[in-house]
């Protein structure tokens, strides 16, 4: 692993199965009644959220915890920041402390980078999420839960030899087909998928109004549709997951990207009806937070289908493999 | 992070490949009887079979954990269970090299509590890697014994850990190298010494 | 180098310039006197007036007229942390200007008299290059309310140029009167063409690079759509529109065919339009942040070819100094903006002349005569003819040297050319008659403590 996390794509085919490899390793500790690992003791992580994410930031802390990691958090919204302290300068203070590592949420798409190439902490920098751009250990999470549905042994679309029973280990998504449904315009989870979902293997296809998708998507790995009955029917897909959509998209004096929650629901929603258009075996994904009713159905959030509350359990194991493969390491990040 | 899914598995104690001018100490004869050997002193120290779980520290120490379990078998006609440990989490030395690829920890069913843990290594040297393993162990269950068998002591201890069950004891020299081959991970029984001059950077 | 200085003015003592090639042709010698060019001939070392002058040996040289910027942000006043008028014009004399034409978006902005001739005034005082305020269209670049553009043309600043640089004049009724309303004192109107509503928020070119970046796109449109609503607006009135830093095919496109049909629209391009692409952000270095975005190569392509043959007119640098805190951040916090003045000429001798696209007449076509005709500064971008007067540049096309912001005359450290190497070295710049460049060094004007 190198020095940084900040994007999906700074992993390749055998770094991601890496990474996938060890998180079964985490996990597998964490199913122990002794779940606290001395592996990172005396090494400090900062989560540094300039962004309310409850969520992703207490799935660091835990990841460091588990590792024994000193944990520092700067929730820096609404502190000196807001007040016009720069990023640069809360680096500084950070390095001050002696940050082994930097767990950066930011709303300003490349902050991370910035974090990591202007030379303003010396400690490793992991990408929790940037504006509009990147959430890669989201989409490792999310790789990881559908590995193990779909690539442990036994699972429906298996080929090839599994490392061991019910094992997922060693073993990638080649061949799968994911979805990704919704707000891909302004969704760093999406970015993050289609990048790393391609990198295993996956086919990945992205549904969504025309207003939610970029202009300049021809380049990403992946097709795109505007249509979820045809992507579900016809596309077969194993594993459907739905992105959040936020109200305030909707249509406004300015122009919106869609003309109502309803409309949107009713066009790209994952109703009860287009749950049953998915093969028996496909999952149902979400990020979370889930607003239920505009782009999820109750009927498919709550059905045994759904891994969403899977997701944030595997989303620990994912982020102690992700500290391990950083921290554990000489300091000078080789290997 | 590219190279780490190659990053060598085994531990600083134990060497991976056999290098080239180097010394055989020990032929797969001298192997096969050290572990018969060592089986019997087991059964003999536990006065029987019962309770005890092998518990081989990867990589090669899962082998030699398995074989000692068949030699009990073949002495005594009981099925000692078998397990791994991986230690890699609890090393004291992480910072100090490239990152470690871990291997799974696998415990036989019933877990650890109240069993004798035999603890089986290839080379027991510094003995830091067993610091780890009792520190390992005492996170997966309380055992009420906890021994350990290595089927070569090299010396060198840098903390006060000596193994109940010896294979050989082998002299070495810190700038030597002793490499132990198995057939089950390397195609053939071997341990091997090699000195820089003969075996390049250790 | 001598010791004696000319003072400012062009008054100084005669500078005999040896086998300089004029436009880069034949060598010839070029004698300054009285800051006009006295005489140019193949060896003038024995002509009467010759005597006692100081020689500059310009061999291997290319002679240029002095370069005309239409488009600087010098900062001053308001914003002395970024740059001043003193340090701009020490980095637009080290990259061979001898005009430039100082942009209103300043604070306060440059929409009264009483603004303009300050700057005018800060520009005559510095001496190293003439600066001529650009007045801005409307009252505090607000787009609301036309500001007094007969004043500041009737100033001592004598103002020709009116742009709200930095802001659109998107109102299009507003951009009519603007248009009709300089007419009466032969000015120009530069656009700065950007459509509001569709780059609210923009952070660079919308493309594949900004999607994949999760950056707000800026689309090539929101360009595009001014300029051509503002040619069809300029032919209507009848009155001189000129199109600042274009950046996309598309406004190639728009301007050529409004030049086919005799529309009166002059246009620009900066230096780094035509060598930077959107590649470069991926990084997220704010260092690239600039406005209009830097686009692709299919642009930069476009551009130069737009360059070559005429249909855009007008090399500009839009040299935009920002201080360290505004660039040492993340990019949404950023300025926009990049240094350009001391880059200008390698730039377009890397990506127009070694390219084979333009010749050195063709430079100083679009580096100093065309910018002079479209600001009307009759003393700047004339022929190296004898009895013009005697602004040029003499540059070493031979030389490469690696960009080092630090090592600018500008205060501005945001080069984006920085740890380049480029051809071509500035090695004397002269303002009527007076060395302000020898050596590739500047020289302190006599009897001035700097």
């Amino acid at each position: 692993m190198s020095r940084h996390l900040l994007s999906a794509a700074d992993l390749d085919h055998a770094a991601a199965v890496h990474v996938l490899d060890v998180a079964e390793e985490m996990a597998a500790t964490q199913r122990r009644e002794i779940k606290k690992l001395p592996t990172l003791r005396g090494r400090t992580v900062v989560n540094l959220f300039f962004e309310d994410s409850t969520r992703t930031r207490t799935s660091f802390e835990a990841a460091a915890k588990r590792l024994s990691a000193d944990v520092i958090n700067f929730s820096a919204k609404g502190s000196s920041v807001s007040k016009g302290e720069s990023l640069k300068d809360t680096a500084l203070t950070l390095q001050a402390m002696g940050a082994d590592a930097v767990v950066i949420r930011h709303p300003a798409s490349g902050a991370p980078h910035r974090l990591a190439r202007a030379g303003w902490t010396r400690g490793s920098v992991v990408n929790a999420g940037d504006g509009t751009h990147e959430h890669p250990t989201q989409a490792l999470l999310d790789a990881f839960t559908i590995r193990r549905h779909l690539r442990a042994d036994g699972a429906p679309t298996g080929s090839g030899t599994a490392a061991g029973p019910g094992s997922a280990t060693g073993r990638d998504l080649d061949g799968l087909r994911v979805t990704i449904v919704g707000d891909v315009l302004h969704s760093r989870v999406a970015r993050s998928n289609v990048l790393l979902l391609h990198t295993l293997g996956a086919h990945v296809t992205l549904v969504a109004p025309p207003t939610l998708l970029p202009v300049g998507i021809g380049g990403w790995p992946c097709e795109v549709s505007h249509d979820l009955d045809g992507a579900l029917r016809d596309g077969a897909p194993d594993a459907v997951m739905m992105l959040r959509v936020q109200r305030e998209r909707m249509s406004t004096a300015g122009g919106g990207f869609f003309p109502s929650a309803r409309e949107y629901s009713r066009r790209y929603g994952l109703s009860a009806a287009r749950l049953r258009l998915l093969p028996e075996h496909t999952i149902v994904m979400h990020p979370g937070p889930m607003n239920r009713g505009l782009e999820i159905s109750a009927d498919a959030a709550d059905s045994p289908r759904s891994t969403i509350v899977e997701q944030v359990g595997n989303g620990v194991a994912v982020r102690m493999a992700v500290l391990y493969l950083l921290l554990a390491g000489d300091l000078g990040g080789r290997a | 992070m590219t190279s780490a899914a190659q990053g060598a598995p085994g531990a600083p104690d134990s060497g991976t490949t056999a290098l080239p001018g180097a010394r055989v100490l020990l032929e797969s004869g001298d192997i096969h009887r050290a572990l018969t050997r060592i089986a019997h002193e087991l059964l003999e120290a536990n006065k029987g079979p019962h309770d005890l779980i092998l518990l081989g520290i990867p990589t090669r120490g899962v082998p030699l954990a398995q074989r000692l379990a068949r030699r009990i078998a073949d002495a005594d006609g009981a099925e000692v269970p078998t397990g791994s440990l991986d230690v890699t989490m609890y090393r004291d030395d992480l910072r100090r090299h490239p990152t470690r690829t871990l291997l799974p920890t696998e415990l036989p069913p019933g877990g650890l509590d109240d069993r004798i843990v035999v603890l089986v290594d290839d080379v027991l040297y510094s003995g830091r890697t067993i610091r780890a393993a009792l520190d390992a162990v005492s996170d997966l269950g309380r055992p009420r014994a906890v021994r350990l068998a290595v089927l070569v002591d090299r010396g060198h201890r840098e903390l006060p850990i000596r193994a109940d069950h010896v294979g050989k004891n082998l002299p070495t020299s810190s700038a030597e190298r002793v490499s132990v081959l198995l057939a089950e991970t390397d195609g053939r029984d071997a341990v091997l010494l090699s000195s820089p001059a003969t075996g390049g950077a250790a | 180098m001598s010791t004696t200085t000319p003072a400012p003015g062009g008054t100084g003592p005669a500078v005999l310039v040896r086998g300089a090639r004029i436009l880069g042709g034949e060598a010839a010698d070029l004698l300054l006197s009285g800051g006009r060019i006295a005489d140019v001939g193949p060896d003038l070392s024995g002509a009467p007036a010759a005597r006692g002058a100081e020689v500059v040996d310009a061999t291997g040289l290319v002679a240029l007229p002095g370069l005309v910027d239409l488009h600087t942000h010098l900062r001053e006043p308001g914003r002395e942390d970024a740059e001043t008028v003193e340090s701009g014009t020490r980095a637009a004399a080290r990259g061979g200007f001898t005009a430039v034409h100082a942009m209103a978006n300043t604070d306060p902005v440059a929409d009264t008299a009483g603004v303009v001739e300050q700057v005018r005034r800060l520009g005559e005082e510095a001496g190293w290059v003439d600066v001529h305020p650009v007045g801005a269209v409307t009252v505090g670049l607000a787009g609301q309310q036309l500001a007094e553009l007969g004043a500041m043309a009737d100033s001592a600043a004598r103002v020709r140029v009116f742009s709200d640089d930095g802001k659109c004049v998107w109102d299009a009724v507003l951009m009519r009167r603007a248009l009709e309303y300089v007419r009466a004192f032969d000015g120009v109107i530069a656009q700065h063409a950007q459509e509001p509503r569709l780059t609210e928020d923009a952070q660079m070119n919308e493309g594949e690079v900004s999607a994949l970046l999760g950056l707000r796109g800026w689309p090539s449109v929101a360009e595009e759509a001014i300029i051509a609503r503002d040619v069809l607006l300029a032919s209507h009135v009848g009155s001189r529109l000129h199109v600042c830093h274009v950046s996309t095919k598309g406004s190639v496109e728009i301007i050529r065919w409004a030049k086919e049909r005799g529309f009166p629209v002059t246009a620009e391009v900066t230096p780094h339009h035509l060598l930077l692409t959107d590649e470069l952000v991926r990084d997220y270095d704010p260092v690239f942040k600039v406005n209009p975005p830097l686009r692709t190569q299919a642009d930069v392509e476009a551009l130069r070819e737009g360059l070559a043959d005429g249909t855009i007119d007008v090399v500009a640098t839009d040299h935009a100094p920002h201080p360290a805190e505004d660039k040492d951040c993340e990019w949404a916090a950023a300025a926009m903006g990049m240094t350009g003045l001391e880059t200008a000429l390698s730039v377009v001798q890397h990506t127009m002349v070694e390219t084979g696209l333009l010749d050195w007449a063709g430079v100083a076509q679009r580096m100093s005569t065309a910018p002079a005709r479209i600001g009307r500064l009759e003393a700047q971008g004339r022929p190296l003819a004898a009895g013009e007067p005697a602004n040029l540049v003499l540059l070493d096309p031979a030389a490469r040297w690696t960009v080092d912001p630090a090592a600018m005359a500008t205060a501005g450290r945001n080069s984006p050319f920085r740890g380049r190497e480029l051809p071509g070295a500035v090695v004397a710049t002269f303002l009527r008659g007076r060395a302000t460049v020898r050596d590739g060094a500047l020289v302190e004007p006599a009897g001035t403590a700097r």
